[in-house]
């Protein structure tokens, strides 16, 4: 049986893996490749990076961290931040990463999702979507680090990503980023009733409770956390042991 | 010397790197001498069927695969590689593949999300030295959106459960494909691209 992933989220900036709250406040946290060694031995079932600085100077640090991760893990992991054109996701690829995930270009240029996916496969192709509530059962589409609103449907945004070709979606959810108190299940079970393709959860984690809901009640194939993970809040095996134990089906022997 | 053929997009770093870890040479090649004085070949793959089959017509490696296959020479399939081994894929089309193994390649069942996308459990159909030290039910990682449809029963080693039935590992005597990636499948990944190695040596 196909199993629940458990996804870590390192989020680099200049070369160090960091934390923010909200997207503010942003901390150091520790070196991006022994944490990645750290994740896959406890179990982690595939990691993403964001560069979240992305301007060009700091592209070739971020694509050497891509490479001496790639080096020493051996589970898959996808790379975001700052991806624009097929030649940055041809030269991310080539340094090992496995999937790209696309965020404020594709709403820019949704072509690019669409390209990538012919030349590349729509399995490395993954639509990162930050949504923010609007209304009760609305959400919108935000860009730029969750700074600008686009005003685009969120739901609806996901529906043409897999038409575009995504081969994936990990859906943020800006609200509850951050906070702790369980990832947005009606905005995750939303999008994962319209869309035939595996949709990652991200925002909110808290307890290993969080990572239930979202994965049962929420319609998640996946779970993205990043705090409870590298302040040791919540240890990998403990986490699966407790889900294994709520009837989901979860990768324990690695 | 294994020959990884490096025939376009895709991450084939990964697979160097494993194969580095476990003591064995490759070196990613387009180059005809190379592949036919490598002990073994490994066929990656990611990305769609015609633009795979066409790259390697491009390249002018489709005889120089075959030959070497028909030479007894082990060779490995990885993903697209393993789909390309077969006769026909049916992915956006009707595409030809290097024909090394009877069957053919169509669309995963719509009945389940699409790609196949994650760790899935493999059950084993036959003894084989493939599988040697690798448990029943063990986790492999899988990616893809197309799978072998018709196939030789005897050619089964291993195999998933998605929408169906999904070749998992399969063998042709000196042919052998994983619908996984072994590369990013841990330690049982590594068991299983060892055993690859052993049957080289």
């Amino acid at each position: 049986m196909l199993a629940k992933r458990i996804v870590p989220c390192l989020d680099v900036d200049k070369g160090r893996v960091v934390k923010g709250r909200k997207f503010q406040n942003i901390q150091d946290v520790d070196d991006p490749v022994d944490l990645a060694k750290k994740y896959n031995q406890a179990g982690a079932d595939e990691l993403v990076f964001y560069d979240i600085t992305a301007s060009n100077e700091n592209r070739n640090i971020f694509l050497d961290v891509v490479e001496n991760v790639a080096a020493e893990i051996a589970i898959p992991f996808s790379v975001g931040g700052g991806i624009r054109t097929i030649t940055d996701i041809h030269q991310t690829l080539r340094a090992g990463a496995d999937k790209v995930s696309i965020n404020s270009a594709a709403i820019k240029n949704p072509q690019l999702i669409k390209d990538a996916a012919l030349k590349f496969g729509s399995q490395c192709v993954v639509l990162s979507i930050d949504a923010k509530a609007v209304s009760e059962n609305t959400w919108q589409v935000y860009i730029n680090g969750g700074r600008t609103n686009t005003e685009i449907d969120a739901i609806g945004w996901a529906i043409k990503g897999e038409q575009l070709g995504a081969g994936e979606i990990v859906i943020n959810a800006i609200d509850v980023d951050g906070e702790k108190n369980g990832y947005n299940l009606e905005l995750t079970r939303a999008i994962a009733d319209k869309v035939n393709i595996p949709i990652i959860a991200s925002g909110g984690a808290g307890t290993k409770e969080h990572f239930a809901n979202v994965l049962q009640k929420g319609g998640a194939d996946a779970a993205l956390a990043a705090s409870v993970f590298h302040y040791s809040e919540i240890q990998i095996p403990d986490l699966k042991e407790y889900l294994a134990a709520s009837n989901i089906i979860v990768r324990r022997e690695i | 010397m294994i020959a990884i053929i490096d025939y376009g997009a895709g991450n084939i770093k990964s697979l160097q790197f494993a194969l580095t870890k476990l003591e064995l040479d490759s070196c990613l090649t387009t180059d005809k001498q190379t592949i036919e004085n490598a002990t073994a070949i490994i066929l990656p793959g990611v990305g769609a069927f015609k633009d795979a089959i066409e790259a390697l017509g491009e390249l002018d490696l489709i005889r120089t695969i075959q030959q070497e296959a028909s030479s007894g020479k082990p060779l490995l399939g990885i993903c697209l590689g393993m789909q390309l081994f077969y006769e026909r894929s049916y992915e956006d089309g009707d595409w030809q593949g290097l024909g090394l193994i009877q069957g053919d390649v169509k669309r995963i069942a719509e009945s389940v999300k699409v790609p196949h996308m994650g760790w899935n459990t493999l059950s084993h159909r036959q003894k084989n030295p493939l599988l040697s030290n690798i448990k029943e039910n063990a986790y492999v990682y899988f990616v893809h959106s197309y799978a072998v449809s018709s196939y030789q029963k005897e050619d089964l080693v291993s195999s998933a459960d998605y929408g169906g039935m999904v070749p998992a590992v399969v063998q042709k005597e000196n042919i052998i494909g994983m619908q996984f990636h072994p590369e990013k499948s841990g330690e049982v990944g590594l068991q299983l691209l060892q055993n690859f190695g052993e049957m080289i040596s």
